[in-house]
């Protein structure tokens, strides 16, 4: 463990390797937090399902692969996919649970992530899937830094994705009527706002979120069915650190989770990757308690 | 009078039950091990879930301590355990009559000991946590240690290993980890029946209503929280020691601390048997326990599917689970009068308006 601390204070350009690597993975991780904490902020639901959501993207993309198209095509098709997915869960499941206090929706989605989780299991199989676009990876200063063209390819679209999203957010009229929900849902309604669909809506961009980032995700890592769960953690620990409606918190937040994650795995050891994630959520938890315990407060909704 | 004859012959039924049901059916003894587990699982997750409004996803955490500290208790007592758990030791461990006893006692003992010591130390972390945070907190905790316990070489890390051999016939063994495991399910809900009805029901009742409402009557939160939590550690760390001897071989992530099975299991056999009452979560665990056991014969492959299926449909459809459900359909059962109430409500607004 210290010889690989050794390492990165011998070689800094390795180090800066790390770092750019875990950049360019952060931007998904942000994107996928993003949509957690949209759905999180306006309707008050904790979606356990963000990560399957994630994977089923993956496999979307995957299979157009195999039929010969282009990965760069699945991205918007995985987005239609779990479009009209997530849709059908709010009407199914989510539509039922607004009103009930948080630790139902975190259950019910639980629910609905096992039965994602399991389907694709019998769909596609346990085994570990990759789209590979055949490129070269990219080395600088003599191999010292190296990086995946993939992962480049995944970051602009990531934050192309991000930026469309926040566009959308601030301009459209419906991006209004969502953040007016988000703010005050019982003013929103009073003022005409249809909430229901705004959730409706609001839940379904969540889920095409989701799967345009699950078509990245198939690019860059190896994927199956059973690694959802760790996705979502992963969007827990962001929103959490970041806090809500905090958009460039939960920007900042995705990065450094990819640079801690890429580190720790590299220091430590890869098979304490799972351990770091879920270990960042009880720090950042210490973290909020001490800070709230300092003013005599509790963590609250 | 009636009812106190039908409570009285509800008991004894149940007694008889779990004695004369696996001595008819010897082959079922391992299935009924696993309900009294289930029935014990959904008491003490009630503890905190129901009666105090604190919902954990990370109960299962005392589980897996007290199966690794009996584990680590039981073999180190005669033997070195990082020989015993080392991949190349391969040496045969044989273990006496007494031996074999005397561990288990002390195992037992420790296993409940210092599942109690983390609920302190963990209530102390974690009771700053409200909600939803909770619920997170505790799962992320329970996960992490699973995590690292599989990478902790001197218990065999993900390996797992192996109990101490029951030195006899090992239907002998299976009896003696059902009547445990039995005897333990009663034990724990006769406590929990007497523990609600006291004083130290009302308060756990008091912090899930408003907590800080209760806090300003005086009721000392924190330390009725940590006791209500060191009760439940108490009985899954003997649980799990029981489990752990049962199942003869202990591995982290499957057995010990499966904080998406047996971990959720425990919640929706509350939710399903209805929340906050006694009788809620023995019958939910009994409901669940059954249903699970068909769907894993009949429905092999979908079980998981119809598992999540079946976790959506009681959290969204079936909120107040078959108790609420009765009490809501069937007061008088409970003793609840409706009409008398009814009359008196309707006396009080006539005198108001007097």
């Amino acid at each position: 463990m210290l010889d690989n601390i050794q390492i990165l204070i011998e070689a800094p350009l390795f180090t800066v390797d790390m770092i750019v690597n875990g950049l360019l993975i952060g931007a998904v991780f942000a994107l996928i937090a993003y949509g957690l904490a949209l759905v999180w902020g306006v309707m008050n639901v904790k979606n356990l399902a963000q990560g399957d959501f994630v994977i089923l993207g993956a496999y979307v993309a995957w299979t157009l692969f195999n039929w010969g198209i282009h990965p760069f095509f699945g991205i918007p098709v995985a987005f239609g996919v779990l479009w009209i997915l997530g849709w059908c869960i709010y009407k199914l499941v989510i539509y039922r649970v607004i009103e009930h206090d948080l630790f139902t929706s975190l259950l019910a989605t639980f629910g609905v992530a096992i039965v994602l989780q399991q389907s694709m299991n019998l769909i596609f199989g346990s085994d570990e899937q990759t789209v590979s676009l055949g490129m070269e990876s990219i080395s600088l200063f003599d191999n010292a830094v190296t990086i995946q063209p993939t992962r480049l390819v995944a970051f602009f679209c990531a934050i192309a994705l991000a930026i469309a999203v926040i566009m959308f957010m601030k301009r459209s009229r419906m991006g209004q009527a969502i953040r007016a929900t988000s703010q005050n849902a019982r003013a929103a309604r009073v003022m005409g706002i249809d909430t229901e669909k705004v959730y409706a809506f609001t839940y379904s961009l969540n889920a095409a979120i989701c799967g345009a980032a699950g078509a990245l995700v198939a690019v860059i890592w190896e994927f199956q069915p059973f690694i959802g769960l760790i996705f979502s953690i992963r969007s827990f620990v962001i929103v959490t650190a970041a806090g809500l409606g905090n958009l460039p918190g939960v920007i900042a937040a995705g990065l450094g989770m990819g640079v801690l994650e890429q580190t720790g795995a590299f220091i430590i050891g890869t098979q304490f990757q799972q351990a770091i994630v879920v270990g960042m959520l009880v720090i950042v938890l210490l973290i909020k308690l001490l800070i709230a315990s300092r003013k005599r407060q509790v963590i609250d909704i | 009078m009636n009812l106190h004859f039908a409570k009285i012959a509800l008991y004894a039924g149940i007694l008889l039950l779990g004695i004369i049901l696996p001595i008819i059916f010897p082959a079922y003894m391992g299935q009924m091990t696993l309900l009294w587990l289930m029935v014990i699982f959904a008491l003490t997750w009630d503890i905190l879930g129901g009666q105090m409004g604190y919902n954990s996803l990370g109960n299962i955490f005392f589980f897996g301590a007290g199966m690794y500290v009996t584990a680590m208790v039981q073999i180190g007592m005669y033997y070195d355990l990082a020989e015993y758990t080392s991949p190349a030791g391969g040496g045969i461990y044989e273990f006496t009559f007494t031996q074999y006893f005397t561990g288990m006692g002390v195992g037992f003992l420790a296993a409940a000991i210092i599942s109690v010591l983390f609920a302190i130390v963990l209530g102390r972390l974690v009771f700053g946590l409200r909600g939803p945070y909770f619920a997170i907190g505790t799962l992320a905790i329970a996960t992490v240690v699973g995590e690292l316990v599989s990478t902790w070489e001197l218990v065999g890390g993900g390996g797992g290993i192996s109990l101490p051999n029951y030195p006899g016939e090992p239907a002998g063994s299976r009896a003696l980890f059902y009547s445990m495991m039995f005897i333990l399910a009663i034990v724990t809900f006769l406590f929990l029946k007497w523990l609600y009805s006291s004083r130290f029901g009302l308060a756990i009742n008091a912090i899930r209503d408003d907590e800080e409402k209760a806090e300003g009557m005086g009721i000392h939160t924190l330390r009725y929280k940590t006791v209500a939590w060191s009760v439940s550690a108490f009985f899954l760390g003997i649980a799990g020691a029981i489990f752990g001897n049962y199942n003869n071989f202990i591995e982290p992530l499957e057995v010990a601390f499966p904080t998406t099975t047996f971990g959720i299991f425990m919640v929706l056999m509350v939710l399903l048997g209805g929340k906050g009452t006694l009788w809620g979560p023995v019958i939910g665990a009994v409901l669940f326990h059954i249903i699970k056991e068909i769907t894993w014969t009949y429905l092999l492959g979908w079980q998981w599917i119809a598992l999540g299926v079946l976790i959506v449909i009681t959290v969204v459809y079936f909120q107040q689970g078959i108790m609420g459900w009765l009490m809501d359909k069937k007061p008088h059962w409970f003793g609840i009068r409706v009409e008398g109430d009814k009359q008196r409500l309707s006396d009080m607004v006539a005198g108001e308006a007097k």
